[in-house]
């Protein structure tokens, strides 16, 4: 039984030393709702999706995804749900293949074989990711997160260091995972292509949740954006 | 697999990878051995005697490269959070990663024995056995040493920290691996080794079950 | 933590108890047969001891109930007694260098209790300089209490290790036995020492526990509610 939202947070509230990163952040997303995370720099779009992730722990508030709670059911929501973030969490000793080799091995089942195809990077499967670029990685982050098949997909900036073909490949990843039927937050300052490619759009000031609502109806001077 | 088999799988083909590393820490355990060769003097007598404390102390410090260097690829990208979120037990992650490194320790120790052997001209028939007590040490040190670590290398001062935390409480440890190592060398008259491995036993016992209950609590938020 | 003057009044009455207590044993009490006057720094060294041990099982409990059940107040008081722990550990090593020399004619005789409580310097007190290398004051407790525990269980490891090896070489030791005429002023010096370090353990948590919310962000009040646009997003 899929639960209608398939995020749900009260209150929620995250702090740094005497910063608070995230501020009584209530909000709710629907099974299957593609959503546009906005706001500047150090508005605490990361530090959401990382509490959504079960990376970190809300200090306030509560946080519910794919229906279970952020701070005692964590195992169950990381079956669910797949991180992009900055770090590309990879093994820069390690190869590409055999990257994936090690998360599918935790994962239970094999690594497939298309994947890193499917990322663009059949020439370099077995190159050590040492020797890749910033965009490589972040491709090769994106193989891992599609090798997780999860119901909640969380994207932080990934258009981050893409090339042109990158931004067509996260394109149509999204478009996949929309078709799928999973659940997609992607942070991001491309405001237009957050606007085509998302239904729902939320934006964060200074930690607080500022506006909700429609990606198309999304203010563009509040943030700054493309 | 199960995940300490992935996790060890994973470990083992890090250490693998970087083995040009392995060497390194190596080449400073033997010269380490050399000078304290150089600082008690070209007396054979004293240094057959002190072998086993040179041999142990080149190793501990060693360890300390060896186990920060095991957390360094862990860090760099948030690896190892990338695993915890897959989801992976951090248990498996710990057991896997104190194996492969008493692994690499145990052949570290190993590797100067004949150093040893050659500089403090010392040796024993009984190599089986002093390969074990190499072991049963390099457990010893392992143990906390994962544990503390994945702590300090999410600090600043890591360098400095994982020594300082590390050497005072493996003392049990290095008493008993010293004094077991004296004994296969120099002889064992009155049948004491038993004794210094039980203590070796106790602690690795210990501290491979405290520290695998407690490494979640050091790598989660 | 609390206001409260109870722990000056504690730490008072064990200094007045120490005073009596050291007075008594230094100029009162009869002198020991063998060791003359050198002995009478058993009458602080040991009562020291005692409570060293006894502060740094306070320090376990406190690691353990941090672990289980959080609170800064705990950490706190884990800071406080790790502190109080090691300041008393190196005094009770130079105590008893200060009794080998006159006695054995060298700073350090290897005994496995003292050898001991110097292995205990070292490892509480790094784990005093572990808390000033983590920022985080979540992070800083959970890591300190987790080291607590584990150095704590070290104790009794480290203190076997050194007598078995210690055993095999001289048996210079500091007497276990302590006759009657002595008991009194060692037992008043014992809760002396125990009612100063409760007073100044408490009054040291309540200035770690003031400094973690220094440290710490006061909660911000709720946000306004929020211009809801069209739905799918609360």
């Amino acid at each position: 039984m899929t639960t209608p939202l398939a995020v749900e947070t009260t209150g929620l509230s995250r702090r740094y030393g005497r910063r608070w990163a995230l501020s009584d952040v209530s909000l709710g997303v629907e099974t299957g709702a593609v959503v546009m995370l906005a706001g500047r720099n150090g508005s605490g779009k990361s530090t959401l999706l990382r509490v959504l992730a079960t990376a970190l722990r809300p200090d306030h508030g509560t946080a519910k995804v794919a229906g279970h709670d952020v701070r005692h059911e964590r195992e169950a929501i990381r079956r669910k749900v797949a991180l992009l973030a900055h770090q590309s969490f990879l093994y820069e000793a390690l190869t590409a293949r055999e990257n994936l080799r090690v998360a599918a091995s935790f994962l239970g089942k094999d690594a497939e074989a298309d994947l890193i195809a499917r990322v663009g990077l059949a020439g370099r499967a077995d190159d050590p990711v040492a020797s890749f670029s910033a965009g490589m990685r972040k491709r090769l982050a994106l193989a891992r997160v599609l090798l997780q098949d999860a119901s909640v997909v969380l994207l932080d900036e990934p258009y981050g260091e893409l090339d042109p073909p990158g931004f067509d490949l996260l394109d149509s990843t999204i478009v996949e995972l929309r078709a799928r039927g999973a659940t997609v937050i992607m942070a991001t300052h491309l405001v237009e292509r957050g606007r085509r490619l998302c239904d729902r759009a939320l934006l964060l000031e200074d930690g607080r949740l500022a506006w909700s609502g429609a990606a198309a109806a999304m203010p563009t001077t509040a943030q700054g954006g493309e | 697999m199960s995940p300490l088999g992935a996790a060890l799988r994973k470990d083992l083909l890090l250490q693998w990878r970087t083995r040009a590393q392995f060497v390194a820490v190596f080449v400073f355990g033997a010269s380490a051995l050399l000078l304290f060769s150089f600082a008690s003097g070209p007396d054979s007598g004293a240094l057959r005697q002190h072998a086993a404390g040179f041999l142990w102390l080149g190793l501990l410090l060693s360890s300390t490269l060896a186990l920060a260097d095991s957390f360094e690829s862990e860090m760099a990208q948030r690896a190892l959070e990338g695993l915890l979120l897959l989801p992976a037990d951090a248990r498996a992650l710990y057991y896997g990663k104190a194996i492969a490194n008493v692994l690499q320790l145990t052949l570290l120790g190993a590797g100067l024995v004949p150093l040893m052997v050659v500089l403090y001209d010392v040796s024993t028939a009984r190599v089986p056995a002093l390969l074990g007590v190499i072991f049963l040490g390099a457990a010893g040190l392992s143990a906390p040493g994962t544990l503390y670590s994945a702590m300090t290398a999410q600090l600043r001062a890591r360098n400095t920290l994982l020594p300082l935390l590390l050497f005072p409480l493996v003392v049990p440890a290095l008493l008993g691996a010293v004094k077991a190592t004296a004994l296969l060398l120099l002889g064992d008259p009155m049948g004491q080794l038993g004794s210094w491995v039980s203590l070796l036993v106790a602690f690795d016992l210990v501290y491979w079950s405290l520290c695998g209950l407690l490494f979640e609590r050091v790598v989660e938020d | 933590m609390g206001n409260k003057p109870w722990p000056f009044v504690v730490a008072g009455f064990g200094l007045l108890l120490l005073a009596w207590g050291t007075i008594w044993g230094l100029a009162f009490a009869p002198k020991e047969i063998y060791m003359g006057d050198v002995q009478r720094i058993m009458y602080v060294h040991v009562p020291t001891a005692w409570n060293t041990m006894l502060v740094l099982t306070f320090a376990f409990a406190c690691a353990v109930v941090s672990l289980l059940r959080g609170g800064w107040g705990w950490d706190a008081r884990l800071e406080a007694s790790v502190e109080a722990g090691v300041v008393m550990s190196i005094l009770v090593c130079m105590q008893g260098s200060l009794w080998a020399r006159p006695t054995w004619g060298v700073w350090w005789d290897w005994d496995p209790r003292l050898t001991t409580t110097a292995v205990l310097v070292f490892a509480f007190g790094g784990i005093l300089a572990l808390r000033q290398f983590v920022d985080d004051p979540v992070k800083r407790a959970v890591w300190s209490a987790v080291a607590v525990v584990i150095a704590y269980v070290d104790v009794p490891l480290v203190y076997f290790s050194v007598r078995w090896w210690n055993s095999l070489h001289q048996v210079q030791s500091t007497p276990n036995t302590v006759s009657r005429a002595f008991h009194w002023p060692l037992r008043i010096n014992a809760f002396g020492v125990l009612f100063l370090m409760i007073g100044v353990i408490a009054l040291r948590a309540r200035v770690a526990f003031l400094r973690r919310e220094s440290e710490l962000a006061p909660p911000r009040p709720s946000a306004p509610a929020v211009a809801a646009g069209a739905g799918g997003v609360r």
